[in-house]
């Protein structure tokens, strides 16, 4: 069994991080520059890790998929980033946020990490401001606010529609200035294929160069993965296309153990999926949900004239329609957190009152916002998102409703970390959606740019530093070595298998096919005779895809489908680890709903008795069921409650 | 639907490419174009040829990463979109639809439809940044902007980076791109500190590799999927003049 050690430092909440870093070990300039480190991914936490690294000194390699760092998946994020400036003066604070943060979470995330992230969301806006981001401002000059699902005051910085963008190119620059000062090196088009372990402890990584087809070995005294989440295990979903497992997953087979895989969020408001042949599906920004109201007609038979085509929306009378968020939850209302949000949205389609051709599908009205507001305000506001539903659908949101349909989008779960972000593997950190550590059960809106950049910035740097300060007499790693040796041997063996499997089947097949599985069995709702089946047919569907995939081409230069392949395999691996997480986890918390465990109205019961832990699942190799670990949750600063959205009470 | 798509296809760099002619069936008006691309590589794919390569990532249009020329325009026929928002609603039944990648000396064909854009990281390299480090940075409400510069600094900052103002230029000009984050920094106080050696700097590696210049045709203001305007262009050329004429040591 691997040991937890959380590594939650001394004191009180509020002096943890204080206290860790008085009192963390440093090293001296002059010694940085003797120490490397492999940062792996771009968008938020990697960029702004490398960035940072390079800053204080060391010798930084950062590694990207995309054609440039820029391109990382951050960059697609709408609504915004909360931090506790509490400027709009409407009641907010460091513990607010972290109470809304760990509350959202369903009572499911470490409190010291937490609070931590509530911390440091600060700084993050300063850091922001500083680089050149353009953040929506009032006309008095000072920053615009506003307020997003699961909280009760207005804290997300914004830039319109585009705040991931415009946070991604804000440390897009600051890593183009440690390019310029030769501190980063930057590796493009690689994907990351193996981790590289010497005695213990992470040394290097294995990636293959996605242009000329080279499998290439990097060397450094420290990995840091910031990889982003699996939500493309689900083939459909907001990801981005080559948004894939696959770094993770290897370092989870190399040694290091995964927390939490069941723990996946579903999006509320998606562009509804149209047809077979659909890659991915687009996400509405929650922003939305601020003017926007949700509703469905009261009435069975008009749903079903609107499922036909026979009724339009704009043609359904106010007293018929059921504003099913405001009826439910009237504190919160269209703003309660997107896990409710998403499962208000099934209960209303699956029980016949679902709109558009297929019936998945709810109104997002902005009807009421343009008669209080006028057209114009809701335009500055929501314009690009409007003209992007516009384009996709060919339907004008300002003259009928939106539909919208849940959807996944971000992945909770990840791999196991301690306070240091550093994994059961010494010497390899987790960094942003990579890792499991803030979001518990389910994760706030805004708070994935907030995590990204926290992590990345002011806490990587700090711990880095930390586990580098007893190494500053190991040389350079020389990358001839037999574990990297080994290692690449393991790399070419598997491509080499997938190339020469000469199956007739494409990979694509399989990866919607375990999709439509996870979709099913391992989505929105849960239960145990589910789970059961989709970890048999997962199991049945990976014996397939090694007996008849088919990849054309080969080892050299571009090879999509051969990239594809070697992340549906790893899919097809995470994918059974993910059902067997949510069938172990007999209660329902945040996104993980087990329809065995509802109250009469269908909202979920936590069982903190025999599940206040960390589910973190340790590799025992591939012909060995994965052992479970336990890290129990302990909440000194908070009373646990069941979570309530009817009533503003917190 | 029923379409014939006449792609260039390129096996490497150093290769010579040709446009091939692919039918393909029973495409739905419903699909975006990079679904209907994906269709012809399952189809290529099961009949044992190599299927296209073509750079997309994101699928919503703000990565950057899609880049096709199609029937001589970047991102297709239609306004203010990347190719992976094109829809095949755009096209008629019959039609023949010319795929090609971006044409431009600083990006080089990798293959197929993928170009080789490393030159725009190059140009920010040389300056594109505000050069402040993580950390004792004051409040974020320190210094009040004004809402309008905000509002531009964003227009200019929506910049995806795609490549389309390039490929859509007879010049190869990257006015329009480099012009954006010049603009962008010159609108805030935070980036006026070294406006005048950023602009030199981004624009001496902007010639240095080989982009041609600005005739002001606007065809990148016209096929800009972000809809970022030429003024920037004027912007930056103001900021270079007053660069050149009052130079910092």
């Amino acid at each position: 069994m691997a040991t937890l050690k959380s590594k939650i430092p001394e004191g009180t909440l509020a002096e943890k991080w204080t206290n860790y870093k008085a009192h963390q070990n440093l090293v001296n300039p002059a010694n940085k520059r003797k120490l490397e480190v492999i940062v792996v991914g771009t968008g938020l936490a990697g960029a702004a890790a490398a960035a940072s690294l390079g800053e204080l000194g060391f010798k930084v390699k950062n590694f990207c998929i995309q054609d440039s760092p820029r391109r990382a998946h951050s960059i697609a994020a709408q609504g915004g980033i909360n931090a506790a400036k509490n400027y709009p003066n409407d009641g907010d604070s460091i513990y607010r946020l972290f109470y809304d943060t760990i509350k959202g979470g369903d009572y499911r995330s470490r409190e010291a990490n937490v609070y931590r992230l509530a911390e440091v969301s600060n700084n993050i806006i300063d850091q922001c401001v500083a680089q050149g981001v353009p953040f929506a401002r009032e006309y008095g000059g000072l920053l615009d606010n506003r307020s997003f699902g699961g909280a009760l005051v207005s804290r997300t910085f914004y830039a319109r529609g585009q705040t991931g963008q415009q946070l991604l190119l804000g440390a897009y620059s600051a890593l183009s200035k440690e390019v310029s000062r030769g501190s980063v090196e930057m590796y493009v088009r690689r994907e990351m294929l193996d981790l590289v372990i010497i005695d213990g402890r992470a040394r290097g990584i294995i990636t293959r160069n996605t242009v000329t087809g080279e499998i290439e070995r990097f060397a450094a005294h420290a990995v840091v993965l910031a990889t982003g989440g699996y939500g493309n295990v689900f083939f459909l979903s907001t990801n981005a296309m080559n948004s894939n497992g696959s770094a993770a997953w290897q370092c989870y087979k190399r040694g290091a153990v995964f927390g939490n895989p069941c723990m996946v969020q579903i999006h509320p408001t998606c562009i509804p999926v149209h047809g077979d042949y659909q890659s991915k599906l687009t996400l509405m920004s929650e922003s939305l949900r601020n003017d926007g109201r949700i509703w469905v007609p009261k009435n069975k038979e008009d749903a079903e004239k609107i499922q036909k085509g026979q009724l339009k929306p704009t043609e359904i009378k106010e007293e018929d329609r059921d504003y099913y968020l405001e009826r439910r939850y009237p504190a919160f209302g269209n703003l309660v957190p997107r896990d409710v949000a998403s499962r208000a949205a099934k209960e209303r389609c699956d029980a016949g009152y679902g709109v558009g051709n297929t019936g998945l599908a709810v109104y997002l009205d902005f009807k009421h916002a343009i008669e209080r507001l006028g057209k114009e305000v809701i335009e500055a506001r929501y314009g690009n998102l409007f003209q992007m539903y516009e384009k996709i659908v060919d339907e004008n949101p300002y003259e009928t409703p939106m539909m919208i349909y849940p959807a996944i989008h971000y992945t909770m779960g990840g791999i196991w970390v301690d306070y240091e972000l550093q994994t059961t593997i010494p010497g390899l950190f987790a960094a942003g959606e990579a890792n499991f550590s803030d979001h518990g059960a389910n994760r706030l809106g805004a708070s994935a740019l907030m995590q990204g950049l926290a992590d990345g910035y002011f806490v990587i740097p700090y711990t880095v530093q930390n586990y580098l300060a007893d190494q500053i007499n190991v040389p350079f790693f020389k990358t001839d070595l037999p574990e990297f040796e080994q290692a690449e041997k393991e790399v070419r063996d598997k491509l080499e298998k997938l190339l020469n499997n000469n199956g007739s089947t494409t990979v694509d097949t399989f990866h919607k096919k375990l999709g439509l599985l996870m979709w099913d069995h391992v989505g929105m709702a849960r239960n145990k005779e589910g789970l059961e089946e989709a970890i048999k047919e997962i199991r049945a569907l990976r014996d397939a895809f090694w007996k008849d995939v088919k990849v054309p081409g080969s080892l050299k230069g571009v090879n999509v489908e051969l990239e594809k392949a070697t992340r549906v395999a790893d899919f097809l691996e995470l994918g059974e680890l993910m059902a067997m997480d949510a069938l172990n986890r007999e209660e329902s918390c945040g996104g993980h709903f087990r329809e065995e465990y509802q109250t009469e109205e269908g909202e979920a019961v936590r069982n903190d008795k025999d599940y206040m832990f960390v589910s973190a699942w340790e590799y025992k190799g591939s012909d060995q069921e994965p052992v479970l670990n336990k890290e129990s949750l302990k909440y000194e600063y908070i009373e646990v409650k069941t979570r309530n959205y009817k009533e503003a009470k917190s | 639907m029923n379409l014939t798509l006449k792609i260039w296809r390129q096996p490497g760099p150093d290769e010579k490419g040709k446009f091939v002619n692919y039918p393909i069936s029973d495409v739905s008006p419903e699909s975006s174009f990079l679904e209907m691309m994906d269709v012809l590589n399952e189809q290529l794919i099961a009949k044992g040829e190599e299927p296209v390569a073509f750079d997309h990532d994101c699928r919503e249009g703000i990565c950057g990463m899609c880049s096709m020329y199609i029937n001589g325009r970047p991102h297709g026929p239609d306004d203010a979109i990347t190719t992976c928002q094109l829809h095949m609603r755009k096209f008629k039944d019959g039609d023949t639809i010319t795929i090609e990648p971006w044409r431009a000396k600083p990006f080089p064909v990798i293959k197929d439809l993928i170009v080789d854009r490393s030159s725009f990281d190059e140009i920010i390299q040389a300056g594109g940044f505000i050069s402040v480090d993580t950390g004792g940075i004051p409040d974020a409400n320190a210094i009040p902007i004004p809402k309008l510069n905000a509002d531009l600094a964003m227009d200019a900052a929506s910049c995806i980076g795609c490549g389309a103002c390039v490929a859509a230029c007879k010049n190869a000009s990257a006015m329009l791109f480099v012009s954006a984050k010049v603009s962008q920094f010159a609108l805030l106080p935070q980036g006026k500190i070294e406006a005048k050696r950023r602009v030199q700097k981004m624009v001496a590696k902007m010639d240095e590799l080989g982009f041609g210049n600005c005739t002001n045709t606007y065809a990148c203001e016209a096929e800009c999927p972000k809809e970022i305007k030429v003024t920037n262009i004027a912007r930056m050329n103001r900021e270079f003049f007053a660069a050149k004429v009052r130079a910092e040591k």
